[in-house]
């Protein structure tokens, strides 16, 4: 049987065998003697005051420990506005406020968390109670809610070149995009377990993205010092933006644990993570874009809605990649929130710039079609020789070599020139490409390694592997640096304890854990380089820059001394070494930092129903240097199902009539499944990036799903002739209408 | 009226049962036809089970709703039995029971008694891995982890149902279980690797 282009020779990721034997923990699987659990109680109106509630059967329900509602919840100091800095939004902290007080802000909103001595007691007791409201009018239907400007919240205009530029345009293009909601639905639901020790020391193991932050939250939350809080996080079971924050889960398991003196564990339902943990807004944009007979692109105008919440807001860069990806003169983008009553959103994988990245790259390829010019060769073209934007230049941009070689591997030759006009076993072919970027950071990070003396380097921080690969990455950057051998490096993560680091998100973890890593090796090389020059006498006369290390030992010409040896020699157990590495941004380093990505897709389109079949995706990136090959690999694989499930699949639908989310778990919510995944191939530029850091390596995970969407839409077009720009793609949209 | 208690024999719950679901799922309606002091909910009868899990005979006394995904997780600590929808519908919590893959979320514990489940603990030999597992690592069939057990109990399930000749067979009879990090290629390359490699699974 063929077997799909793998990587053989690359060592495996660092915590497969504690995942698939089941050893790896999660946070709601810690053992955590006299637990209870607590299940929560959601709002049946999408707005309104909660007017009674009726806890009788619930609190005479076996096993009942507490019923905590806004009528008994005990006063916490985060939840009051927070004046002490007057810049501060009082709303910010609303997402993660719950039981607070009686005001409904959405359907299916925390009112009440019932507590008890076991999950089979609290779910029976949460259905025993009754909560009466007062109805208000609502409004949920963005597609409604958008056309009255009057709703609409103004979020940032850009404009650069001529407004009128379009006019001259040999060409153009006009479209509106519509995107629904999708949810991240990672598989591991949204947990945490709170453990009070007195009423100042707080232990909450919790399914969190960033260890640090949250320790920081909770510590406002119940204003405590940090080092009083500790957040453990040993494994994350997906996330995709989600656990960037906390949600009503976090501040529920905390506030009961405290009120009962007895540890409490809230684990949100499938139903609940549709709507409990944040999800990619609804959109609409509109894109005009004009270019020359020859191709230039003279304008570009791109504006965009999308939903947010009623009690706070929720932006992303929808708009921005329109800026800055092809070189174009005269540009304006605008942004505008619409919020609803509904839950608030929240950064899902590509934020942003997946729905950004649909509409222009959909835009482009109906442009190169107008002005019958291969899209690819259309948008090199258009290829920005520095950022068109900030007009820096770029750190790195190899996208020409993404193009030349996604061309090779989809056989870019078969595409039919003509949408329409090629069929293959009775099916319409087609082929599509389309590009993603995102930016490419760099933030602060503390790394602390420790040099056990029988050869073992322990490297630590506070951050936690949601599944890219982390540990893995971190781990090679070590073996790398210091010639180390990988199965002698522990990397030792998701513990608030720890040195801190980053909150895992925005393609940054890699290049902003791993400069920080990358410096911690460095001192520990100097250090080892001194300690073998003052301790070893076949050392002494050697210059410290001739010091090699080498497989844990230190190595000089001839000589070659164990690790163990030296440190014994040095009467030293351990070597220990904290490094922090100070962020940087693009005007620090007079350089555009950027990630990009090209997606090739071939497509069969059922002539008569219209089923849609993604035959194989060719998925290239410039991420820089390629840490660890094998994560990195299966991180775009990841990205191309998401882009499956964006173009094809996801939507979340509501009932307007009731505000209510109709399709809030796997049977309703469609996602990608085995039967869905074409052959996939990836390939890496893999040429290091010379300024964003010392590793060379650039962000990954967002850029290996934006773009996808639209090289879909592409290739359904060049099979069909149909240009369908609202998501998702159905054969409904493709005209069928059934028998 | 009946009062709305149960206690009693296990048939009597079972009978009752039926009464009890349509209670829970509705029960604002329900309450406003009842005087309040009608609704006396009463402890679920408890039920002694005798299992075998992972070659270990266990027995235990559970509250008569507990799932068998609640009992391996929150009462034996078998924790490598995942919970992601608890529904039936995402296949992270399959187990074997009795050599046959099941969603242990769509099974009381109950009605196990007497039977054998094999969980993904109960698949390595010490250190040496089953030959999927060991294919998984191989071909980083994961990102995050948690759909992988499910993936794993289900896929050698798949390969002994006779069902992975193809990579289509193998995408069919595997779409019930869900990896939303996208590590599906993978899962089928490590499943068509062991296929291909004839060992007993």
């Amino acid at each position: 049987m063929e077997k799909f282009i793998g990587i053989e020779n690359d060592s495996p990721r660092a915590d497969a065998v504690e995942k698939v034997t089941g050893r790896a923990k999660y946070s709601a699987e810690h053992r955590i003697d006299n637990i209870a659990y607590g299940v929560f109680v959601c709002s049946t109106i999408a707005k309104g005051t909660i007017t009674a509630i009726e806890e009788g059967p619930a609190r005479a329900a076996d096993g009942v420990l507490d019923v905590i509602s806004y009528k008994n919840c005990p006063s916490t100091p985060g939840y009051e506005p927070l004046q002490a800095d007057g810049s501060k939004n009082p709303k910010q902290w609303w997402g993660l406020k719950v039981l607070h007080d009686n005001i409904v802000r959405f359907y299916g909103q925390p009112v009440a968390l019932v507590v008890a001595d076991s999950l089979e007691n609290a779910n029976a007791a949460a259905q025993l109670l009754i909560v009466q409201y007062e109805r208000e009018a609502f409004e949920t239907d963005f597609n409604a809610a958008r056309k009255d400007a009057a709703k609409l919240k103004t979020s940032g205009n850009y404009s650069r070149g001529k407004a009128n530029a379009i006019d001259e345009a040999a060409v153009k293009v006009e479209g509106e995009y519509n995107i629904p909601i999708e949810v991240h639905s990672p598989m591991e639901l949204q947990a945490t377990i709170a453990v009070w020790e007195g009423d100042d020391k707080l232990t909450v193991y919790d399914k969190t993205q960033g260890p640090k932050s949250m320790q920081g939250t909770l510590a406002r939350l119940f204003s405590i010092p940090d080092k009083n809080v500790r957040v453990i996080v040993n494994y994350v079971g997906g996330a995709f933006g989600n656990a960037l924050r906390g949600w009503h889960n976090v501040p529920a398991a905390c506030i009961a644990a405290k009120k009962l003196k007895r540890p409490v564990k809230v684990v949100l339902t499938r139903p609940q993570m549709f709507n409990l943990t944040g999800y990619r807004p609804q959109s609409w944009q509109e894109i005009k874009m004009g270019a020359s007979a020859d191709g230039k692109f003279l304008s570009i105008a791109h504006n965009a809605i999308s939903m947010t919440a009623r009690y706070e807001d929720f932006r992303e860069g929808i708009v921005n990649a329109s800026r800055f990806l092809y070189a174009c003169d005269n540009v304006q983008t605008s942004y505008k929130l619409l919020p609803l009553d509904v839950s608030v959103p929240t950064w899902m994988r590509g934020p942003g710039e997946a729905t950004g990245c649909f509409a222009l790259e959909s835009s482009i390829d109906e442009l190169a079609y107008q002005l019958k010019i291969d899209p690819v060769a259309l948008r090199l073209k258009n290829f920005p020789e520095v950022n068109p934007e900030s007009k820096l230049p770029w750190s790195s941009n190899y996208l020409r070599d993404c193009y030349e070689k996604g061309k090779e591997l989809i056989g870019w030759n078969n595409r039919p020139v003509t949408p329409g006009s090629k069929k293959e076993e009775g099916m319409l072919v087609g082929y599509g490409m389309a590009n993603g970027v995102f930016g490419a950071g760099r933030g602060q990070a503390s790394v602390r390694a420790i040099l056990q003396d029988n050869g073992i380097l322990v490297l630590q921080s506070a951050v936690s592997d949601m599944g890219p690969g982390t540990t893995t990455a971190m781990m090679k950057i070590a073996a790398e640096n210091l010639q180390w051998p990988i199965e002698k490096i522990k990397f030792s993560l998701g513990d608030s304890d720890l040195p801190p680091g980053p909150t895992q998100g925005g393609s940054t973890t890699t290049s902003t854990l791993g400069t920080a890593v990358h410096l911690v090796c460095e001192a520990l090389k100097s250090s080892l380089q001194a300690l073998a020059q003052n301790h070893l006498d076949e050392f002494k006369n050697v210059d410290t820059k001739n010091i090699e290390i080498k497989n844990a030992s230190v190595v000089a010409g001839e000589n070659n001394v164990a690790i163990s040896t030296l440190l014994k020699k040095a009467q030293k157990p351990s070597i220990e070494i904290t490094k922090d590495s100070q962020g940087t941004n693009a005007q620090e380093l007079k350089h555009a930092t950027n990630s990009f990505s090209c997606h090739f897709v071939k497509v069969h389109v059922h002539p008569k129903t219209m089923e849609i079949k993604i035959k194989e995706v060719v998925t290239t990136a410039d991420a820089g240097k390629i840490i660890s090959e094998n994560t990195a690999r299966s991180q775009m694989l990841g990205g191309v199902v998401g882009g499956i499930g964006m173009a094809l699949k996801e939507e979340l639908k509501f009932d307007h009539s009731t505000g209510q989310i109709i399709n809030a778990s796997f049977a309703g919510y469609r996602v990608p499944l085995h039967t869905d995944i074409p052959k996939t191939t990836v390939w890496f530029v893999n040429k290091p990036d010379p300024i964003i850091n010392p590793i060379g390596a650039k962000g990954l995970g967002e850029i290996a799903l934006i773009g996808l969407a639209a090289a879909i839409s592409n290739a359904v077009y060049n099979a069909t002739g149909k240009r369908v720009r609202d998501l998702p793609i159905t054969p409904e949209k493709l005209g069928y209408k059934g028998k | 009226m009946e009062k709305y208690c149960y206690q009693g024999s296990r048939r009597d719950f079972l009978r009752k049962s039926g009464t009890l679901a349509a209670f829970y799922l509705a029960p604002t309606l329900l309450v406003k036809a009842l005087p309040l002091e009608n609704i006396i909910p009463t402890p679920a009868p408890k039920e002694k089970i005798k299992l075998i899990v992972n070659g270990v005979e266990r027995s235990a006394e559970i509250d008569s709703r507990t799932t068998l995904l609640n009992f391996l997780r929150e009462q034996l600590g078998l924790t490598g039995t995942k919970k992601g929808c608890a529904m039936g519908q995402c296949g992270a919590c399959i187990v074997h029971i009795d050599g046959k893959r099941m969603n242990s979320c769509l099974s009381l514990a109950m009605f196990n008694n007497g039977k054998t489940v094999t969980t993904i603990e109960g698949l390595a030999n010490g250190d040496q891995l089953h030959p999927l597992q060991e294919a998984f690592v191989v071909n980083d069939a994961m990102q995050c982890g948690y759909c992988t057990p499910g993936q794993i109990m289900s896929g050698i399930a798949c390969i002994r149902e006779k069902r992975a000749a193809s990579r289509e067979g193998i995408q069919r009879y595997m779409s019930g279980n869900i990896c939303r990090c996208g590590a599906y290629q993978n899962i089928v390359d490590a499943i068509a690797s062991v296929q291909a490699s004839g060992k007993p699974v």
